[in-house]
């Protein structure tokens, strides 16, 4: 992937869609769980049927308003659900409620912590709306409805609350970019309000993209990046179009205001085909329903309920561990226990290389790992044999876990037990011998790891890394 | 033997309470009397002939969704749409042991003022069958002046009710927005939709709003009502303060015998002792038809966009999608929809909004606000119904503005949201004069207690002349 010329600037704002995960639809009570048969969770609202209503989710409203506040926003005391007007299938009324104009969140900002301090990242907007039904265009060569032969809907995803977040153009590059969603996917996951997974779609990303020499502060045309489903897309997208609109204005070509799909796969950018008809959805308030006015009260205790949020966190554990560490331990929701197992006594370097890296490797679910056992285990890395520690780490999360067997089984470090093994390796690789003596040290690796394989495991594996070396030195 | 022309619901209920009659035998009375006089009136786009459950009939406007019974709203494009789900009012009506008697004609998605824009025909006026019920619940209003049901629904956006009960010459009332629920009728203009009660006298008009009105949690727009409902039966009309808007004397468009009627029963109003006096409505009467028709045709550009031919109702193939939503809509919608569509869509575009809708939304505060300065003073407001006697079928179906002047003296009170109550006052030519009161917003029985009253005074005999 080309990288931007230090002549050139990107300019990036983003587009996230959250699906919250209430347990009904935005404006109906059908279920909004994932994965049921096709349309089996339907009825006349969120079919559209003649005389239907929307009833507003209350739970959604009170979610949208607690984001809004850990994204530091204002929470607006009269919001609008408007009608977005246009015709297609996966639209049963022919428009989309959403609020427009009248959000109910406003002009807040996320700290991204960075080496340089805090990264501020102003978000424009947070606004609920409802999602549109899936479609599912069979036949043609696109996968979209022109062209195709016939196209399926499926209502079920129709009307799950959605939350838009529009950021201000803040962000400077793809790495940016991925912090700032990282950071922004953990505080959402910690709100409770979303599984916010781009896997199942229920984290949706839209990148609009720009570029301008660097230093100056001028806004040029902008495309829209859509479709990329994972953080590292959203990155490779980015740079992928910010080398090409580069390319553009080098060329002395005008960009042309475009949205394109990401294809990770080849990581080429395909322009979506112009719609047939130019953008306007005649938006206007929704008569069926009436505005959004919380209480102050309310607002106080959404404030209230909120919960330490990941970019303090960050700045705190960063004291211990180094920004890079932190960043790994909060982003992953791995902070709480690396926390409570160095309140059990753990080294807390030790402990959050263990965490972050074994028992995450593993596949361990971090909420169901007691802390206590995990720093008895910490404290025992260098001194139980690697087989048992590895053993024992991938037991962590099972029910009642004890680290109390494994810590009594000893490695091999005692140098009388270990030198006749040594010996005995050596002799038999006596030109790889000759090898590390002739300068290829990099082979030590290779002796210590037939000791250890000579051993079963059970030697200590810094002991015979000492009593190689002096070998091979002697 | 049953009159059906002179029972009153209230009576009906009395002749099953003392079980003179089962509620099954009622509803064959009034299917046997659609049966001898709907062939020419044309109230009915469809009727239920057996009865379910053991309640006086009702019959309901074809915007009114009903479970398992066809509802089209006069439209081509729901043809053999029958609804899953009943809507909260026709729930209300079962609940209370009313059985449903049919379906009533409706101009298209109550689109008009005369029901000629039904895409199933027309329906007559019972007192001369050559003349419009009015509209768009004509059908309705029809329905129980030519005793063919004892009571009806209807809907009302800027006087579909009204308008219809002053030309057949019955008792018609549009509640306070969002005393009654819209869940599951079909909309027309979201803002302004109401379904109030068409009935031959107030009591019955009262009894029938006390059932359908209340909050539904399905319907985020509707409230408890502050007070229950009283049915009316003082004769007096003692401190009653109604107040008459200047504007009417210099509105040419009402004709003399309409507004002689209406002046007779403002005199029996006096007699009753109520205190008459003049209020002023400038801003409603010179703003409140452009008004509605800019607002009513946005919402309703919206509202018509789900028929689709997607889901449900009409649709006509294409070769892609597009192509099938437009063959369908093009098919499926007559020219008065497709013009509120086209003006509303107008009204609604990029660069249009604050000229047009947003405008619109600003006239329409100050209305309200005139008219709640007005009542400050009076307790109604009193004015004809309708400017005109009912029309013949015809005269004004092919211009479109002749046809939305109908509504000049009904709309304003609508865009306030404020309920109006229409009753007979008398005949001109031969024909039904109606009396439009309107209250403050929740002012319900206070309309009803000075229909009843007037209502009495006047001695209005509401069967047609050519059925006596």
């Amino acid at each position: 992937m080309a990288t931007p010329t230090p002549s050139w600037e990107p300019v990036i704002g983003l587009e996230i869609h959250v699906q919250l995960k209430t347990r009904t639809k935005m404006f109906c009570r059908c279920s909004s769980g994932y994965g049921a048969g096709e349309n089996t969770q339907t009825c006349p609202v969120c079919l559209g049927f003649p005389g239907a209503l929307p009833v507003p989710n209350r739970q959604a409203i009170d979610w949208t308003i607690k984001l809004g506040l850990a994204l530091d926003c204002e929470i607006a005391a009269r919001a609008v659900f408007s009608r977005k007007n246009y015709f297609y299938p996966d639209l049963p009324k022919g428009y989309q409620i959403s609020q427009y104009d009248l959000p109910s969140c406003v002009n807040g900002n996320m700290l991204v912590p960075t080496e340089n301090g805090d990264h501020v990242v102003g978000i424009v907007r947070a606004h609920l709306e409802e999602d549109a039904a899936k479609t599912v265009h069979v036949g043609g060569a696109t996968g979209r409805i022109g062209g195709a032969e016939t196209s399926l809907v499926d209502f079920n995803r129709g009307g799950t609350p959605l939350v838009e977040i529009v950021t201000a153009p803040d962000i400077s590059s793809s790495e940016e970019a991925r912090r700032f969603l990282q950071l922004l996917r953990q505080t959402i996951v910690e709100l409770g309000i979303s599984d916010a997974e781009m896997e199942k779609g229920t984290l949706r990303v839209d990148a609009n993209v720009s570029v301008r020499p660097s230093g100056s502060t001028e806004l040029r045309t902008r495309c829209e990046l859509k479709n990329m489903n994972s953080f590292s897309y959203v990155a490779r997208g980015i740079d992928a179009e910010a080398a090409r609109q580069i390319g553009v204005w080098e060329s002395g070509s005008e960009l042309l205001q475009e949205t394109f799909d990401f294809d990770a796969a080849t990581g080429t950018l395909t322009p979506r085909r112009s719609k047939e008809e130019a953008d306007d959805y005649r938006y206007f308030p929704e008569p069926d329903l009436v505005p959004v006015e919380p209480s102050a009260e309310l607002v106080e205790r959404l404030r209230a309920e909120l919960p330490e949020l990941p970019a303090t966190r960050i700045r705190r554990v960063e004291r211990d561990l180094g920004l890079d560490q932190a960043v790994v331990l909060v982003s992953g929701g791995l902070d709480g226990l690396w926390a409570a197992a160095v309140a059990a006594g753990a080294d807390g370097k030790v402990a959050a290389n263990v965490i972050a890296n074994n028992v995450v490797g593993a596949g361990v679910d971090p909420a169901a790992v007691s802390p206590g056992e995990l720093a008895r285990l910490v404290g025992a890395r260098d001194r139980i044999p690697r087989q048992a520690f590895d053993e024992a780490i991938g037991k962590l999360g099972e029910p009642g876990f004890s680290a109390e067997p494994y810590l009594a089984d000893e490695a091999v470090s005692d140098e009388a037990l270990l030198e006749p093994i040594v010996d005995a390796i050596l002799a038999a690789n006596a030109a790889q011998v000759e090898a590390y003596r002739g300068g290829k040290t990099g082979l030590l690796g290779f002796f210590v790891g037939q000791v250890m394989k000579e051993t079963g495991g059970k030697a200590n594996a810094r002991a015979v890394n000492e009593l190689v070396t002096k070998k091979l030195a002697g | 033997m049953i009159d059906t022309l002179r029972l009153t619901a209230e009576e009906a209920i009395g002749l099953l309470e003392r079980k003179e009659l089962s509620g099954a035998e009622l509803h064959a009375t009034y299917i046997a009397a659609i049966a001898e006089r709907d062939p020419e009136l044309h109230c009915f786009l469809s009727t239920v002939d057996e009865p379910v459950g053991a309640g006086i009939p009702i019959a309901l406007k074809d915007v009114i969704s009903t479970r398992g019974v066809e509802t089209t709203a006069g439209s081509r494009i729901l043809s053999g749409y029958v609804p899953v789900f009943d809507a909260t009012v026709a729930e209300r009506c079962k609940g209370a042991g009313l059985t449903l008697l049919g379906k009533t004609n409706t101009d298209e998605f109550a689109m008009g003022s005369s029901t000629e824009n039904s895409a199933w025909g027309p329906s007559r006026n019972p007192w001369d069958p050559t003349r419009v019920p009015g509209g768009s619940g004509g059908g309705s209003a029809a329905a129980v002046s030519a005793g063919l049901a004892p009571w009806a629904l209807g809907s009302d956006t800027g006087g579909s009710i009204k308008q219809p009960s002053a030309l057949c010459g019955n008792v018609g009332l549009r509640p306070t927005y969002g005393t009654v629920s819209r869940y599951g009728v079909v909309a027309f203009a979201s803002s302004l939709d109401q379904v109030g009660p068409v009935a031959k006298n107030v009591r019955d008009c009262a009894l029938l709003y006390s059932v359908i009105a209340g909050r539904d949690p399905r319907d985020a727009t509707t409230v408890e009502l502050p007070e229950p409902v009283l049915l009316p039966s003082d004769d007096r009309l003692d401190g009653l303060r109604i107040g008459i808007p200047k504007q009417i004397d210099v509105l040419d468009a009402i004709e003399p015998g309409v507004r002689a009627s209406f002046d007779q029963a403002i005199v029996r109003a006096r007699e009753l002792g109520a205190e008459v006096g003049e209020c002023d409505l400038p801003l409603s009467f010179e703003y409140g038809m452009a008004c509605y028709y800019l607002v009513a045709p946005a919402e309703a550009s919206s509202n018509l966009a789900r028929y689709d031919g997607v889901r449900y109702g009409q649709r006509v193939d294409g070769a892609t999608y597009r192509e099938m939503v437009e063959r369908t809509r093009d098919a499926g919608f007559g020219p008065e929809p497709k013009r509120r569509i086209m003006l509303g869509t107008y009204a609604l575009s990029a660069g249009y909004y604050d000229a047009f809708y947003g405008q619109a939304q600003r006239v329409r505060t100050l209305l309200i606000r005139e008219h709640r300065a007005a009542l400050d003073t009076f307790d109604v407001i009193a004015t004809p119904t309708s400017p005109t006697v009912a029309f013949p079928l015809g005269d004004k179906a092919t211009d479109p503005l002749a046809m939305y002047a109908c509504d000049v003296l009904t709309i304003p009170s609508c865009l306030a949201g404020l309920p109006g109550l229409s009753l007979p006052c008398g005949l001109s030519e031969g024909l039904p004069v109606g009396l439009q009161l309107i209250g403050q917003q929740f002012g319900e029985n206070t309309l009803f207690r000075a229909g009843h009253a007037l209502e009495q005074a006047i001695g209005f005999d509401t069967v047609p002349t050519r059925y006596r």
